[in-house]
């Protein structure tokens, strides 16, 4: 049995100007420990998809079709107080803004007594401070802070107050939604060692969400990329670096400024992201496409397994 | 230059501690930059490149320090010449959001600085902006003349602020952290336009970014900055070839490279970047700097020539 195993989730946003189809069809297993990278852009439909297996779309979206299997239990078919069981001790989340995301009125170590408390209610408030303190020497806090404010806090120290409360229940998987985009790039290195320490020390599954290929590049053992909702390329990150099939991937390496080349061209990908309440005719990518064909701007094609562990979604590979 | 801001504090602080204490943004900096070329201010929050971009695009006033464009001395510029100034100095901002007024069609939006300048008006105006917008690659430029901003994606909005930026035939333009906000698909097209205009138009970029992947490709020459001081100075393929200072070092170390069989060794800085109301006594990178010794707190280093155009603010160096 899989740890996580998304099946055919379909997401929509109903807005006023229509409907957004955020994520379309999206079928993926995670196994225990695994590292696995989502990466996208603009309406690619990445956090609606780290959104979803926490149950926490914000309105006007909904699920309108398919299962998430967490262990075994499908969430989506679950009571909001089993849910509230799940997060935070099966499925950690760690928020992009951590701004927005602490409690302003409430001092950190609160925050973490709360979450331990709710979890396991027979935890005496001696104990979850102990349980506190412990957490603060792995993130790297100072206990002595331990009834600081959020805003006392820098935005890199925040960041670990989060990484802190999603682990702190030790879960099996870990979702990460651009968790560094925030911060400076120095502070951003430390804040990824100390995620992937915390994955190793606990054994961890990690779904890193981000835009940012030299991130997913450098952390994820596999790597999937989204574009307009539903997944364009699959493959182990190695896999993908040496042999990208789908030319949105294609593309995206060749656009994306790499410090270690000397003198690298960068290519553009023509055309805008997708209007996901205007999507085209056939594959959303095809306005954009450098090796467009007839068929492209009139069906959309599906997954092709092109080698094992490496699928892409191309009518140039197959796609019927 | 010096930019320094006063902190605000509240009546009772004021009477309590007397002082005024400073947010020193720009702290002594001093730097030229060539025509035609790409100079880039690199660094992370607080080291003052937003502010310098500032100073140098004549928004807001310098605390100390000169500027000299042209030849001229724009700091003892009366208003009106310093008006005419600001025509061949432009900025475009980083977020493509909110420098544009919502309320104000495309066309409108482009064509302002035409019609605030009596440069041109209605009919004039119209072919000089369609000109402008097919020049930053907004085709066919009668279909964006009519639209909204919100209409468009972040990429496009964009291209707007930059054609609104070069429709006064500007010398010089500062671009702060133009594609920082941008999806990463589309930043190559913005910064591969600026380049093209810069040929086409003979223009002057002062490029603002924290992303030294990005400073990397586009500049010509770079500044790296920390807490308001310029810490290194070079061409671009010193700067990244044989980069001396230890926060540049360190700073080219954390970029994340897109490649998983890049192995790269992250050098570790202490603690964080102190407050600039605060800044460390003598060489202010010294309370992280893994290579500190006895001179660092006592004495500020200066910007010394280590090699052919390349100058470094270090004691070890």
């Amino acid at each position: 049995m899989s740890l996580l195993n998304v099946e055919s989730l379909t997401v929509d946003y109903q807005t006023r100007a229509g409907r957004v189809r955020a994520v379309d069809v999206v079928s993926f297993v995670i196994e225990k420990g695994e590292t696995v990278g989502l990466v996208g852009e603009s309406g690619s439909g990445k956090s609606t998809l780290g959104h979803s297996i926490v149950r926490l779309i914000p309105p006007p979206g909904i699920v309108k079709n398919g299962k998430i299997w967490i262990e075994g239990k499908n969430i989506l078919n679950i009571t909001e107080e089993e849910m509230r069981s799940i997060r935070g001790s099966k499925v950690g989340y760690i928020f992009q803004d951590p701004t927005t995301s602490l409690n302003p009125v409430k001092n950190v170590g609160d925050h973490f007594i709360e979450l331990i408390q709710q979890h396991q209610p027979k935890c005496s408030n001696e104990e979850a401070l102990n349980q506190t303190r412990k957490i603060f020497q792995d993130v790297g806090i100072l206990p002595e802070r331990i009834n600081d404010y959020p805003h006392q806090f820098s935005g890199g120290m925040r960041q670990r107050i989060m990484i802190g409360l999603a682990t702190a229940l030790n879960p099996d998987i870990v979702i990460a939604d651009e968790p560094t985009t925030a911060l400076d790039v120095i502070i951003q290195a430390k804040i990824l060692d100390l995620l992937l320490e915390l994955r190793q020390k606990h054994r961890m599954a990690l779904i890193l969400i981000t835009h940012d290929l030299g991130i997913i590049f450098e952390n994820c053992e596999r790597i999937i990329v989204m574009y307009a909702g539903k997944f364009v390329e699959y493959a182990n990150s190695i896999e993908l670096h040496r042999r990208p099939l789908h030319p949105y991937t294609k593309g995206l390496l060749q656009t994306i400024p790499n410090i270690e080349l000397a003198d690298q061209k960068l290519e553009s990908i023509s055309g805008s992201p997708p209007d996901m309440l205007n999507l085209p005719n056939g594959c959303p990518f095809w306005p954009r496409c450098p090796k467009v064909m007839k068929v492209c701007k009139r069906k959309e094609p599906e997954i092709t397994q092109v080698r094992k562990n490496h699928g892409v979604r191309c009518f140039l590979y197959g796609g019927k | 230059m010096k930019k320094y801001f006063p902190v605000q504090k509240s009546f009772l602080e004021k009477i309590i501690t007397g002082k005024t204490s400073y947010v020193k943004a720009v702290d002594d900096i001093s730097f030229s930059v060539k025509s035609g070329e790409v100079f880039t201010l690199a660094g992370e929050s607080g080291c003052g490149k937003t502010t310098t971009g500032m100073l140098l695009a004549l928004l807001i006033p310098l605390t100390s320090g000169e500027i000299f464009f042209d030849g001229q001395n724009l700091t003892k510029l009366r208003s009106e010449d310093l008006r005419a100034m600001r025509k061949k100095i432009q900025i475009v901002f980083q977020d493509p959001y909110s420098s544009l007024n919502p309320r104000m069609k495309v066309g409108k939006a482009v064509g302002h600085p035409l019609e605030i300048n009596d440069v041109a008006s209605g009919s004039g105006m119209r072919k000089i902006v369609l000109d402008m917008l097919e020049k930053v690659g907004l085709s066919p430029p009668e279909k964006f003349y009519d639209l909204y901003p919100h209409q468009l994606s972040g990429g496009q909005r964009q291209r707007i602020a930059l054609a609104r930026s070069i429709i006064m035939n500007p010398k010089f333009i500062v671009a702060d952290e133009p594609v920082s906000m941008i999806d990463v698909s589309l930043r190559t097209t913005i910064i591969n336009l600026m380049l093209d205009l810069r040929k086409e138009l003979g223009l002057t970029y002062v490029f603002i970014t924290h992303d030294l992947a990005v400073a990397k490709y586009i500049s010509d020459r770079i500044a790296i900055m920390y807490l308001g001081k310029i810490v290194e100075i070079g061409k671009k393929r010193r700067i990244f070839e044989d980069p001396l200072h230890p926060y540049t070092k360190a700073l080219i170390s954390a970029i994340p490279v897109p490649d998983p069989e890049s192995k790269r060794n992250v050098i570790d800085l202490e603690g964080e970047i102190p407050s600039a109301i605060n800044i460390p006594s003598g060489c202010r990178f010294h309370t992280r700097c893994p290579f500190v010794f006895d001179k660092c707190p006592i004495e500020e280093p200066s910007l010394k020539e280590k090699g052919k155009n390349h100058r470094v603010a270090c004691h070890l160096c």
